[in-house]
């Protein structure tokens, strides 16, 4: 039985990457005792597919993987198992039941939208900055390209983003984002809020901001972006 | 959950942020302001290798299970933080609640090697507790040592208030019911530390004072005041039905040293290798019942959902129910899809058959631990492998799809010649000879033989404590020595051979066997910024050379000396039950390359059975009644 699940990264969490929080999933199944599958062969490892990998600092409340089970309590007792065996910042949200020919979500996620908070590290100056920030994120889509210096291990240069930002506007004191996700291709938020700072006239600095994901999407049929919770139906 | 010590600036700056932030899963979350007696465990070695540390696991479980106490813990700062800690005058903190260690009441630390003896420095100093013992006062935790180098706490005495001596799972209540008592009746530090000193195991070595003669042996040892004990006889469990051991240890989030299940099977070895140490001061032999550890074995790996168990012990071959337990984890838990990480056994028809079923024979190698080259030396050490017995061993597991040995070895034994150490790459070379006896078509490929000798470093309660080491110069040559003799074997082209660095072993070996006087060594080295030792690329040699100079001491007086059976040695204030007469007649045996048989075959009266049980007292097949430990 394929299910889709759903989790929430928080507190100290962030500063967990991504393999371990893969291990950290393995060993919570074995403690709450559910019935995984395995792989076969000599070195069998749980069947399990994490979706979009989170950077490290970035906290989610929308964070997914997929697995394989040979057999699954009723909803209410999975959620209930698994979460015993949560620390403090994990937390399971919810579980789908995947058809047997489910893509998984790996190679299915299309994006993710964040929210940016500027955290008060006791620099003067927090509120005009914020302020500025707050107004370039309601004018940055206006422009047609949107510039900035993007560096890889093979090759550093300008990049246009323009088209990975699907929306992005102020929300209250934080800045909302929906940027592409996935394998095709992949926007950090980070390079987003640098060129926020670049149409606000301010020093870039990451350290200054709190980035956390809200959840992640693929695209329906009608190719509109629903969460990745949509390809799977409810465990009884 | 308690705010980070660490902005969040500092913990993306630095490497492995996890190392700093806690909340793993199975750690232990109580309120502060409910207990009386606040405990910090450290491990002063990096994250990864304290949390892999079984003794810490266990005492953390034993104190944590008191309603009146909490216990918590703290690791070294890899060098990264600790220059972001002293720039910015960040106190060093613990895990759990992310609290300023000065203001536990305890801090506990687990000495495991020599060479972490600067990072205590580091966790007093970032702490901001003084340095020196001498110069705290009750703001400050009561600060204990304890784990094996505590059998020789001389050359650190000036940094510690309390050494408790043995093991860990005796005296806690004890200690912390003065401590309770001491602080209601608002006792000074120096009548707290008196108290304790009353308790069986604690040695306080301020309420100690050592003189020495002209040419610098230790000439008294006494206490200084009355009551206080003159000897210390050593703290273990007798009966570990009667001990915690943990059902849910800690489980890090990143990856450590050692990411399993351990299972502790027996504590003490029967086999009184004359070289080691923890053959020694673990006497009597202890073996934990079989049912309990099969039992434990599901509970902790339930609690943890860790995917691999392995057994601890000194020697795992000499487990009664050995065959019974792995059987059973085999059987039974190995459905469950466990993998077994087999600790290393003797070489024979069941260990192979585990081992083919758990592990690739192809990918794994087997071990030999003969640790000298010709049968001289090997009974001079006490240790009982033959080459009749490796050779056995390896064409059995030949016969079975090996081909890569790894073998262990040491040079710079006591009466070591240079024909000992080239029975290093002979005994190898017979190995690969003996391989390529099996028909072609029967073997798999080429045969790959590691050897790797460590330089010998003398310890305490060891009938070595008398023998000079050897200089590292001499060492050096004869390990450059060994390796071109392996380059001329017929089958040198099969075999690799490695040798330890001297410098970090002469060290050791100074440590291993100091006095007090050494603590202003350690202080001035850590002052010019010796730290991490243990690890190669912070060891600096030099700095080490100059802190000796300036104190005006001569590493050579503590290694390279023989010493006579008469002098005090400065660990001779502590009883480990085995007396130093046994262990005198021991280097005498050693000496006459005369082997003393092991503890189940007869009992050589080495004196650990005052403790009243173990091995002392267990029936052998030749007798009507138990040992009589004489």
């Amino acid at each position: 039985m394929k299910v889709r699940i759903k989790y929430q990264k928080a507190g100290s969490f962030k500063l967990i990457g991504h393999l371990d929080t893969m291990r950290y999933y393995q060993k919570a199944v074995r403690r709450a005792g559910l019935d995984i599958a395995y792989s076969q062969g000599f070195s069998p490892h749980q069947l399990m597919t994490f979706a979009a990998p989170l950077a490290l600092g970035v906290t989610s409340e929308g964070e997914y993987f997929d697995a394989e089970f040979h057999s699954l309590p009723c909803r209410e007792e999975f959620l209930r198992r698994i979460n015993a065996q949560m620390v403090e910042g994990m937390e399971v949200k919810d579980i789908v039941l995947l058809g047997e020919h489910a893509k998984n979500s790996m190679s299915i996620v299309a994006a993710s939208d964040y929210l940016i908070t500027l955290k008060d590290r006791g620099i003067p100056g927090l509120e005009d900055r914020r302020e500025k920030l707050l107004a370039a994120a309601g004018t940055l889509l206006e422009k047609d390209t949107i510039e900035v210096m993007k560096k890889t291990k093979h090759k550093e240069g300008v990049e246009n983003i323009r088209d990975g930002i699907y929306k992005l506007y102020r929300q209250e004191q934080m800045i909302y984002m929906l940027l592409a996700t996935g394998s095709a291709y992949n926007l950090k938020p980070e390079l987003v809020v640098e060129a926020l700072c670049g149409e606000a006239g301010c020093a870039y600095d990451v350290h200054d901001y709190q980035v956390h994901r809200l959840e992640t999407y693929m695209r329906n049929e009608e190719g509109s972006l629903v969460s990745l919770l949509e390809s799977g139906t409810r465990l009884p | 959950m308690a705010a980070l010590a660490l902005s969040d600036e500092i913990l993306m700056a630095v490497e492995k942020p996890a190392r700093y932030i806690g909340n793993e899963v199975n750690m232990v979350i109580k309120d502060p302001d409910s207990v009386s007696v606040r405990f910090c465990m450290c491990f002063p070695d990096v994250y990864e290798i304290g949390m892999s540390h079984l003794g810490i696991q266990i005492l953390y479980d034993l104190i944590n299970k008191r309603e009146d106490a909490y216990c918590e813990r703290v690791y070294s700062p890899w060098p990264d933080l600790d220059r972001i800690m002293r720039e910015q005058g960040i106190p060093l903190f613990s895990l759990e609640t992310q609290t300023p260690v000065r203001e536990f009441d305890f801090l506990g630390i687990t000495l495991q090697y020599e060479m972490c003896y600067t990072n205590v420095l580091q966790v007093l100093e970032l702490s901001g507790i003084p340095i020196w013992s001498g110069e705290r006062s009750l703001e400050d935790p009561i600060v204990i040592g304890g784990g094996p180098c505590s059998y020789n706490p001389e050359p650190i005495a000036a940094f510690f208030d309390v050494f408790y001596i043995g093991e860990g799972e005796t005296r806690y209540a004890e200690l912390f019911e003065v401590y309770q008592k001491a602080k209601k009746e608002g006792l000074s530090r120096e009548e707290l530390l008196f108290h304790i000193s009353q308790i069986p195991g604690m040695y306080v070595p301020s309420l100690y004072v050592a003189s020495y003669l002209p040419d610098g042996r230790l000439a008294s040892f006494t206490p200084v005041r009355e009551g206080v004990p003159e000897r210390i006889r050593k703290e273990i469990v007798i009966d570990f039905d009667k001990v915690p051991y943990p059902e849910k240890p800690l489980v890090p989030h990143i990856h450590v040293t050692q990411d399993r299940v351990t299972l502790e099977i027996m504590r003490g070895c029967i086999r009184g290798c004359r070289f080691c140490q923890a053959g020694m001061i673990y006497r009597p032999t202890r073996q934990k019942n079989v049912n309990m550890m099969k039992e434990y074995a599901r509970k902790m790996l339930s609690g943890t959902g860790h995917e691999e168990i392995t057994l601890s012990s000194l020697s795992s071959s000499d487990y009664g129910c050995l065959k019974e337990l792995i059987t059973f984890m085999m059987d039974e838990l190995g459905k469950e899809h466990i993998n077994i990480s087999l600790p290393s056994l003797r070489i024979d028809a069941f260990s192979l058959d585990v081992m083919s079923r758990v592990q690739d024979v192809r990918k794994s190698s087997l071990t030999f631990a003969p640790e000298a080259g010709t049968q001289r030396m090997r009974d001079v050490i006490n240790k009982g492998l033959t080459e009749e017995i490796i050779l056995n061993g390896a064409m059995q597991a030949f016969r079975g799809g090996w081909n890569k040995v790894k073998f262990y070895f040491m040079l710079g034994l006591p009466t070591e010649t240079l024909e000992d150490a080239e029975g290093i790459p002979k005994l190898c070379e017979t190995v690969a000879s003996a391989y390529y006896t099996i028909p072609k078509e029967e073997r798999a490929g080429k045969v790959a033989i590691t050897a790797s000798a460590s330089f010998f470093v003398p310890k305490p309660f060891t009938p070595f404590q008398w023998a000079p080491m050897l200089e590292p110069e001499i060492y050096r040559e004869r390990a450059r020595h060994v390796k071109d003799t392996f380059r001329k074997q017929l089958h040198g082209k099969s075999m690799k051979f490695n040798y330890h660095e001297t410098d970090v072993s002469a060290l050791e070996g100074v440590f291993a066997r100091g006095d007090r006087r050494l603590s202003a060594v350690i202080y001035d080295a850590y002052k010019s910024g010796c730290m991490f030792d243990a690890w190669t690329e912070y060891f600096d040699n030099g700095k080490w050379l100059a802190a000796f100079e300036k104190n005006g001491l001569s590493m050579s007086f503590y290694t390279t000396r023989e010493r006579s059976t008469d002098e005090l040695l400065p660990w001779d204030f502590i009883d480990i039950g085995v007396t130093k007469r046994f262990l005198a007649a021991e280097w005498e045996r050693a000496k006459q390359a005369v082997v003393t048989p092991n503890c189940r075959e007869a009992c050589s009266g080495c004196g650990a059975a005052i403790f009243g049980g173990g091995v002392c007292f267990e029936r052998r097949p030749s007798e009507k009644n138990g040992g009589d430990g004489k």
